[in-house]
């Protein structure tokens, strides 16, 4: 049985669920009968991730520690380590004293020379592989795929990675693995296994050990090495080929040689990719390799053709096997990507038409976020915007700050206030608390808004007069909202109001709602000094005027009135009291409320009476 | 990255500052140095560091290219006024080491110390552990004397404490452990001092070169200080490269440019790290290194924004200067793993674009080869696009190998209609 099997599994460091689906989806079309993730690592929380394998959905275990998912997972022979080159070393080194794993692929680049250079020695005085560090792993065809290797599934098929080829396949570079799979399946009949490396100068393992195992593998029937500029592996696969451990056929290409027409120094992009001496040329080593007898190409551009020859001639030795072709299975298209195709439609069960986050930024009915903070709008804009879905005029968003703080707070004796500071006394946290205080706002407290709002309209729209609205009001036996004060008069008005009211005349374009309830309030005051426009009532009208003003037909006003819009002015505004009394209590560190015995007269019935 | 050259004058910083530490105590170094560069004057530094003023001194450049004395750029036993003079001459003065060209910058200042002995001593990194080289004549002869060079290793898993230095003198192999300590504290790759002289405690490091590891930049920050990794002497850069690079700097994707002729006909934009070397490599291997006028890669899924400008500032470069034989763009690639190849098309779309008539002009003719995610799409709108410019486009997917475009490209061939 070889080392990786189509039974293999492993064990993933680092939640890399894109990674995850990748080696389930390759798994998948390889027709493998189990996913080849057994469980993933994640130090900083644990329990289950799902994914598919087909169009099942699986659920892989995560732990916290690489010992427990070790414990629970003993067939897991391979860990594929996703942590950041800073961590990198440490859980390496953790991995390879665990004694069920036996290959480790370290795919962070940016591990500094000498710790990679201990987890090499680490790895080989324990007979352990490291794959890497700084590459994306590698392919057994139609076994085993490590991590994001190979691309996306498409590539996968089309370069007939999911059934075994003759060619084991070694690079330095992760990034030219594709394009090398590529070339093999055209040339040759694909991969049986590739690994690439990685671009450090000390590698975890070597192009060599690599093919020390293909050249083991009697499925491999002939290799394939693309080196690199730099560094001096190449010359133990020199050695390999001069002592004869290396038997089969084996065609090289080291990359780089274009070094020599660079003004000074160059450091390509990979860490080992510097030529420090001419021993480590591209050419010195192309050179040396095809003294040793390897099959060296004149340039990158000769590979296929010599690929394709020595293909040709073990076919007609007969030592190539015909290959038993399927097709493999497709991988169901993920939801998302569907859409983003325009292949699948579906009915949305959320409406929304005032913001959106799917974008850079939050918008605000359809405005950036940024936009309205740099143009230095204020609150009552932001308001004006969510609740109204209108870009307030200045006069309209400044009249929505006043009516916030007017009715900001009233003390500690209305019901809000109270109840809040009850239940804060009980111990309840501040949202609750808040919440307490907001659940008392209805048609007695604050609530009259809506009312006022409400009934001052109706009745100018149906072209009531005033003292017809009074008697209406009166023969349905209603008190007027938002008519009426328990201390304030005529005499003695409430300053709230006048604040209002002034502002009102000053910046609004209309104020005919206003006007008509002054005029009702003339005939009600007319009866009893205290029977004013109060503030609920003098805010209610106005915002009917501030929405006639803004363009809303009287159909769209009318709905925002019966959404309960108006007194969610009061609601907003009272919430910023609430809080403030809430806080003040916690630190206060009052006690418990209870409501002494003599505020309760005590009525119960005789238990003769029942 | 990788392995990086640092100044001496940081160098000798470091290990006056923990040579001290690593031998307990038992040697010493002042580190009397100072870096002259055109912002910092000798009379700068002689207000920093007294000494200057009251020592004789030595003077020479510091910019990683050594052979110095050859070069007859090190002045010795020299007083202040001398040594100001000297560096004044030679500040901004371009000079050739070996095939390498560029301008005197940063000179470095230190005490003159006669001595007597000069030892050498050089650490280098393996695979397998660490070699320390060491003699007992050093100096500029070293090489000739290489036979009588010692050496030393410390495996990789080992300790400096185990290695037998039987044969240096205890005073010195005491040092040169220390130094080993030093060496792999601080993330060293390679260090050499040539000469050195020891009297007592005290250390004189006369001539040092040195490289760090910059992947250990994470944990040795502090221990560093204020670092800094020059470019190679001679690696003077273009506007063009030096814009490339910033805009490299700003972005988690990759993109790199150098200038290799600027008149060469032969100009390279690929995607991909290996293939952008393998593109150029064969352009050298088929015998056109001398007509290839760039090395050029993006990576790492740059924005479209990212692609737009380097792909305008390769037009720019390519359409300054007509040549009576054309030119040729190589829009190259492998197959991409995840990049989405449309995407990235067409940042380089809109610069050929705006770039259409000069593109005419100069008879440029123009090959895409690429694979990857959505590749298809991508090749298709460079077709579309061929058509619209009246530039000449020849485009291919992973059907062709990578790197056939540039045989294609080479012989004016095409292998479209295969």
């Amino acid at each position: 049985m070889k080392i990786i099997n189509e039974r293999t599994q492993a064990i993933i460091y680092g939640r890399q669920m894109k990674a995850v689906q990748r080696m389930l989806d390759f798994d998948y079309v390889s027709k493998r009968e189990i996913p080849s993730v057994a469980a993933i690592v994640d130090p900083t929380r644990e329990g289950f991730e799902t994914a598919f394998f087909g169009s099942d959905e699986i659920l892989i275990p995560v732990y916290r520690t690489i010992a427990d998912a070790v414990n629970n997972h003993k067939n897991a022979t391979v860990l594929i380590n996703f942590a950041s080159y800073r961590s990198a070393f440490e859980t390496t080194k953790e991995a390879l004293d665990a004694d069920t794993l036996k290959i480790i692929a370290v795919i962070a680049e940016g591990i500094p020379e000498r710790k990679e250079r201990i987890l090499g020695a680490l790895a080989r005085k324990k007979g352990k592989v490291i794959i890497g560090p700084a590459t994306v792993g590698g392919i057994a065809a139609g076994r085993f795929r490590i991590g994001n290797a190979g691309g996306s599934i498409e590539n996968i098929v089309a370069s007939k990675l999911y059934r075994p080829g003759s060619v084991g396949l070694v690079t330095k570079s992760g990034g030219m693995l594709n394009e090398m799979f590529n070339m093999i399946a055209r040339n040759a009949n694909g991969i049986n296994i590739g690994i690439a490396i990685g671009g450090d100068r000390f590698p975890g393992s070597h192009l060599v050990d690599h093919l020390m195992g293909f050249e083991s593998d009697p499925e491999v029937k002939f290799h394939v090495v693309l080196g690199e500029v730099g560094g001096l592996e190449e010359y133990k696969i020199v050695d390999a080929l001069k002592n004869g451990k290396i038997k089969k056929p084996l065609i090289a290409w080291v990359t780089g040689t274009c070094a020599k027409v660079f003004p000074s120094e160059v450091q390509f992009g990979h860490a080992g990719a510097r030529a420090g001496a001419e021993k480590e040329t591209a050419d010195a080593k192309n050179n040396a390799l095809r003294e040793a007898g390897a099959i060296v190409p004149d340039s990158f551009d000769g590979l296929p053709e010599k690929i394709k020859e020595v293909y040709e001639k073990l076919k007609s030795k007969g030592e190539i096997p015909e290959i038993e072709e399927f097709v493999p299975p497709a991988v169901p298209m993920d939801f998302d990507k569907a859409v983003k195709n325009g292949i699948v439609r579906r009915h949305r069960q959320f409406i929304t038409t005032i913001s959106d986050d799917r974008g850079e930024e939050v918008k605000y009915a359809g405005i950036p976020l940024s936009e309205i903070i740099e143009s230095g709008k204020g609150l009552g804009y932001v308001i004006g915007l969510l609740w109204l879905k209108k870009s307030l005029p200045d006069y309209a968003s400044d009249f929505i700050e006043l009516v916030l703080k007017i009715v900001a707070d009233h003390g500690p004796c209305v019901s809000g206030a109270h109840n809040a500071i009850v239940a804060s006394r009980a111990g309840k946290d501040l949202v609750s608390s808040v919440a307490s205080g907001l659940l008392t706002i209805g048609p007695r407290f604050g609530g009259a808004i809506d009312g006022a709002g409400h009934y001052f309209k109706e009745a100018k729209d149906r072209g009531m007069s005033p003292a017809e609205f009074v008697a209406y009001m009166k023969n349905k036996g209603i008190p007027i909202p938002g008519i009426g004060h328990r201390v304030k008069s005529v005499r003695n008005p409430d300053k709230r109001v006048e604040m209002l009211k002034e502002y009102a005349k000053k910046h609004f374009p209309k104020t005919e709602y206003l006007d008509y309830a002054l005029e009702v309030e003339k005939i009600t005051t007319s009866k009893k000094e205290n029977l004013i426009l109060n503030v609920d009532g003098c805010t209610g009208v106005l915002l009917v005027d501030l929405m006639k003003s803004l363009g809303l037909s009287d159909k769209e006003i009318n709905e925002r009135i019966d959404a309960g819009l108006l007194n969610a002015f009061f609601v907003l505004g009272r919430t910023i009291g609430i809080i403030g009394h809430v806080v003040d209590q916690k630190l206060l560190k009052t006690k418990l409320y209870r409501t002494p015995y003599d505020d309760v007269l005590y009525k119960l019935p005789n238990k003769a009476d029942l | 990255m990788a392995q990086r050259g640092i100044r001496e004058y940081d160098a000798k910083r470091l290990l006056a500052k923990y040579i001290e530490k690593f031998s307990d105590g038992k040697f010493h170094y002042k580190g009397e140095v100072a870096l002259i560069t055109p912002d910092y004057s000798i009379n700068d530094a002689a207000k920093d560091n007294p000494w200057i003023k009251e020592k004789p001194l030595v003077a020479k450049p510091d910019q990683l290219f050594g052979k110095r004395g050859k070069h007859n750029l090190v002045l010795l036993n020299a007083d202040f006024e001398t040594a100001k003079k000297w560096i004044n001459e030679r500040m901004h003065k371009r000079v050739c080491i070996g095939k390498a060209e560029g301008e005197l910058t940063h000179f470095l200042v230190e005490p003159f110390v006669p001595h007597k002995q000069e030892y050498y001593v050089a650490i280098k990194t393996e695979e397998e552990g660490d070699r320390i080289y060491f003699s007992d004549e050093g100096g500029i002869e070293i090489e000739e004397n290489w036979e009588k060079v010692k050496q030393f290793f410390v495996p990789i898993l080992g300790s400096v404490s185990d290695v037998d230095f039987s044969g240096v003198e205890p005073l010195i192999s005491d040092f040169i452990k220390a130094l080993y300590k030093f060496f792999v504290d601080l993330d060293f790759t390679y260090l050499e001092i040539n000469p050195f002289a020891i009297t007592g405690g005290e250390v004189v490091p006369l001539d040092l070169v040195a490289r760090l590891d910059d992947t250990a930049y994470f944990w040795n920050k502090d221990k560093w200080g204020d670092i800094e990794f020059p470019v190679p002497f001679g690696r003077n850069f273009t506007k063009e490269e030096q814009f490339i690079r910033e805009l490299d700097e700003k972005t988690g994707a990759s993109l790199k440019l150098t200038i290799l002729n600027p008149e060469g006909r032969i100009w390279l934009m690929v995607a991909g790290g290996g293939a952008s070397v393998i593109y150029a490599d064969t352009v050298v291997d088929l015998g056109y290194g001398k007509d290839l006028a760039n090395y050029g890669e993006y990576s790492g899924n740059p924005s479209e924004e990212e692609t737009y400008l380097y792909a305008k500032t390769i037009l720019d470069l390519m359409t300054r200067k007509k040549d009576p034989h054309g030119k040729i763009l190589i829009i190259g690639g492998g197959i991409a793993n995840f990049t989405d190849v449309a995407k990235t098309f067409k940042g380089i779309i809109r610069a050929l674009k705006e770039y259409k008539d000069k593109l005419i002009e100069n008879n440029v003719k123009i090959y895409v080869r690429r694979g990857g995610p959505n590749y298809r799409e991508g090749l298709r709108m460079m077709r579309k696009l061929g058509k619209e410019l009246g530039v000449p486009i020849e485009v291919y997917g992973p059907e062709l190998p990578m790197t056939r475009v540039v045989t294609l490209a080479l012989s004016g061939g095409s292998n479209e209609n295969n």
